[in-house]
């Protein structure tokens, strides 16, 4: 193998000496791999074209640099309304206490410290092993590192279709912690399972969450990024889908200085269809990126990307998204939007839309747009008697819909939307 | 109710005069109506009566029952009781029709200092409104005049109004890109609120809204003025001869 490039900046993690924690076999190989890859690879450099419009350093220094903890308005909880099976992590570390009973018919919830020192276990063909996957064409360093040193985590494997949705809440407590998390969710065929993630998670996190989706399975996603104005995160989803399956991730995004939202898919089985969609609302020193690639690798698939943002007083909204067709992936239908909605001359979107295709009989279209508030809709809203703040959040809103639409359940896209208001009120001063 | 005293005004870009000294009184319980050519300043009148951007006044004055209109931001013109319908309807995705309606009644309510509608009293008031202008559920739930016909969107303007319940009315051209059965049922829409408290200013190029909303008052506006004011008979002189025959006749 050749020598790992030269190319560490002052500061940075020093990947070279970095220990992988200790484990069972199965999981201290995986790790051991997976620090081979990035020690090939290097950290993000700002002069990467994968990262031409989002600075990596503050993501690749060794010491997590240091974020204010948010203070608790008193809003109702997340998710709160709904019947769902709560595993919450503090600062990446699993609080078995502040959990439910991860007992439920259909699934088998597992914790990743627990099993790693198990000789055996199911996650071992799983874990590291999509991470590794989505490492070609385009590296991804950070997810290589989180495979090389989270130690906790959950693990679940869906047997049947899940009773009521696994609810990921995270919590952050340390103004310096550095946390990792590695989930891996494994759908066998026909099963079902809805996971919804919210909360702040450290000063800086690392998560991975990779879901192999099974024949006919169905997985559903939802995630609120919000109330740490001073998160670094960076986020890596890699699917792999089966035969007839579908996936559909959505992912609110509020606040926070600098947020990296990879989702890498790669859809392996005939007739599936993948669904990635994002509402992002940023106002001041806020950047946030999601960056997906969808790869096409079976006959008859459909993926969507919709991602909408919503940015002010100077934010940053980048987007660079993918759908590469592979030869013989015939029919594919591939439909990606993003789009950004200025509220001032200071704040900017940047995007990166494209498409790679190699099969003739494909439907694929992609766009993007950059604009400002509809200046007739908002006259024809304030001719009515509606004041001028509400006009403007009610087409904020209204902009964002496409996205939020893509949430399959209804009491879920209603209680996305009441929060997407609720930040828009929060500003309207 | 709505009076307007020497009114200029020119566009924000550009040097160009719209209005050169618009003098017009609206009492209430009448209906007045507006005809002129294209380009004659009507639809800008309208405008800047319920302040749209892009007009500058440099003259003249317009109050509704003696408060400076020009002096309010549109929402608080809405609140005043002024309501325009638009020439052409704006479509706004994402916005259901329900969720505007509500959003306005409400926020002119409580501009006035009135409670907040319930939800159920609101639902019983969209109901009874939009039968009348044939107007049915899909309509309602559908997003804001997204999809509507060049119908239904008049349509959804006088149901806006009849739910608004505002003081004066001002009608840009609402027959325009209406057959004859839609011109009659937003023609029956805009009569059912005529009463003793509510001014109307009705704008148009063509007699024919006329027969079905007849006027009390009839305007002639040319190059930014009104150069005729007369009865009923006013508009069918202009059917009937052009305005260039008016045009003359006042040069």
């Amino acid at each position: 193998m050749a020598a790992a490039p030269q190319r560490t900046a002052e500061g940075a993690l020093q990947i070279d000496t970095l220990r992988a924690p200790e484990g069972g076999a199965w999981v201290t190989t995986a790790r051991e791999e997976a620090l081979a890859r990035l020690r090939a690879m290097g950290l993000p450099q700002r002069r990467d074209e994968y990262w031409k419009f989002t600075r990596p350093d503050s993501l690749t220094q060794a010491e997590a640099p240091r974020a204010a903890l948010f203070e608790d308005a008193g809003e109702p909880e997340m998710f709160g309304e709904m019947d769902r099976l709560r595993l919450v992590f503090v600062d990446g570390v699993f609080d078995a206490e502040a959990s439910d009973d991860p007992a439920m018919a259909g699934l088998r919830i597992e914790r990743l410290a627990d099993v790693s020192a198990q000789d055996i276990h199911w996650a071992r063909d799983l874990y590291g092993t999509l991470e590794a996957r989505g490492q070609v064409p385009v590296p991804r360093p950070l997810a290589a590192l989180n495979t090389a040193i989270a130690e906790d985590g959950v693990l679940i494997h869906v047997t049947g279709s899940a009773g009521r949705p696994v609810n990921l809440v995270y919590h952050h407590r340390s103004e310096t912690s550095d946390a990792a998390l590695h989930h891996v969710i494994r759908l066998d065929a026909g099963a079902e399972l809805t996971v919804l993630e919210n909360g702040p998670a450290a000063a800086r996190f690392n998560k991975v969450m990779e879901v192999d989706v099974g024949d006919g399975a169905r997985f559903h996603h939802v995630r609120v990024q919000g109330r740490d104005h001073e998160r670094r995160a960076a986020t890596h989803i890699f699917a792999r889908l089966g035969a007839e399956s579908a996936f559909k991730s959505f992912t609110m995004t509020a606040n926070g200085v600098m947020t990296r939202n990879e989702c890498v898919i790669e859809m392996t089985g005939d007739d599936a269809s993948a669904h990635v969609a994002g509402a992002a609302m940023g106002d001041g020193d806020f950047h946030q990126d999601d960056t997906v690639f969808i790869t096409h690798d079976a006959l008859r698939c459909e993926s969507r990307q919709v991602f909408k943002k919503v940015l002010r007083n100077g934010a940053t909204g980048v987007f660079q998204g993918k759908i590469l067709v592979k030869a013989g992936a015939q029919k594919t239908d591939g439909y990606q939007i993003s789009q950004s909605l200025l509220l001032d001359d200071d704040s900017q979107f940047l995007a990166k839309p494209e498409l790679e295709i190699y099969a003739d009989d494909v439907a694929c279209s992609h766009g993007s747009t950059s604009g400002a508030i509809d200046e007739d809709a908002l006259y024809y809203l304030r001719s009515r008697g509606v004041p001028k703040p509400i006009a403007t959040d009610l087409l904020v809103l209204s902009f964002l819909a496409e996205a939020v639409e893509e949430i399959a359940e209804e009491s879920l896209r209603d209680e996305i939307t009441a929060r997407l208001a609720a930040w828009l009120e929060r500003r309207r001063g | 109710m709505l009076e307007i005293k020497n009114l200029h005004v020119d566009l924000e870009d550009g040097d160009k005069t719209i209005l050169k000294g618009v003098d017009l009184t609206v009492e209430a319980g009448k209906v007045h109506a507006i005809m002129g050519p294209n380009g004659s300043g009507k639809s800008t009148l309208s405008y800047v009566l319920s302040g749209r951007d892009g007009y500058e006044v440099t003259g003249g004055s317009a109050t509704l029952d003696g408060h400076d209109l020009l002096e309010m931001e549109t929402e608080e013109r809405a609140a005043a009781g002024l309501f325009l319908a638009f020439q052409y309807p704006v479509e706004i995705p994402g916005v259901g029709n329900m969720t505007f309606l509500r959003t306005a009644l409400n926020a002119q309510r409580k501009a006035r200092g009135q409670d907040e509608i319930s939800a159920a009293d609101f639902l019983k008031l969209v109901r009874e409104k939009a039968r009348a202008l044939e107007i049915d559920a899909d309509m309602l739930k559908r997003p804001v005049n997204v999809g509507f016909s060049g119908g239904e969107k008049k349509r959804n303007e006088i149901l806006q109004m009849a739910i608004l319940e505002p003081k004066m009315c001002i009608l840009d051209e609402t027959d325009s890109g209406l057959d004859v059965d839609a011109m009659k049922l937003v023609a029956n829409g805009v009569n059912a609120l005529r009463d003793a408290g509510r001014g109307f200013l009705v704008i148009t190029h063509y007699q024919r809204l006329l027969d079905h909303i007849v006027p009390d008052v009839v305007h002639i506006m040319s190059e930014g003025r009104i150069i005729k004011t007369g009865g009923p008979e006013l508009a069918l002189e202009v059917e009937k001869n052009g305005y260039a025959d008016l045009k003359a006749e006042v040069a």
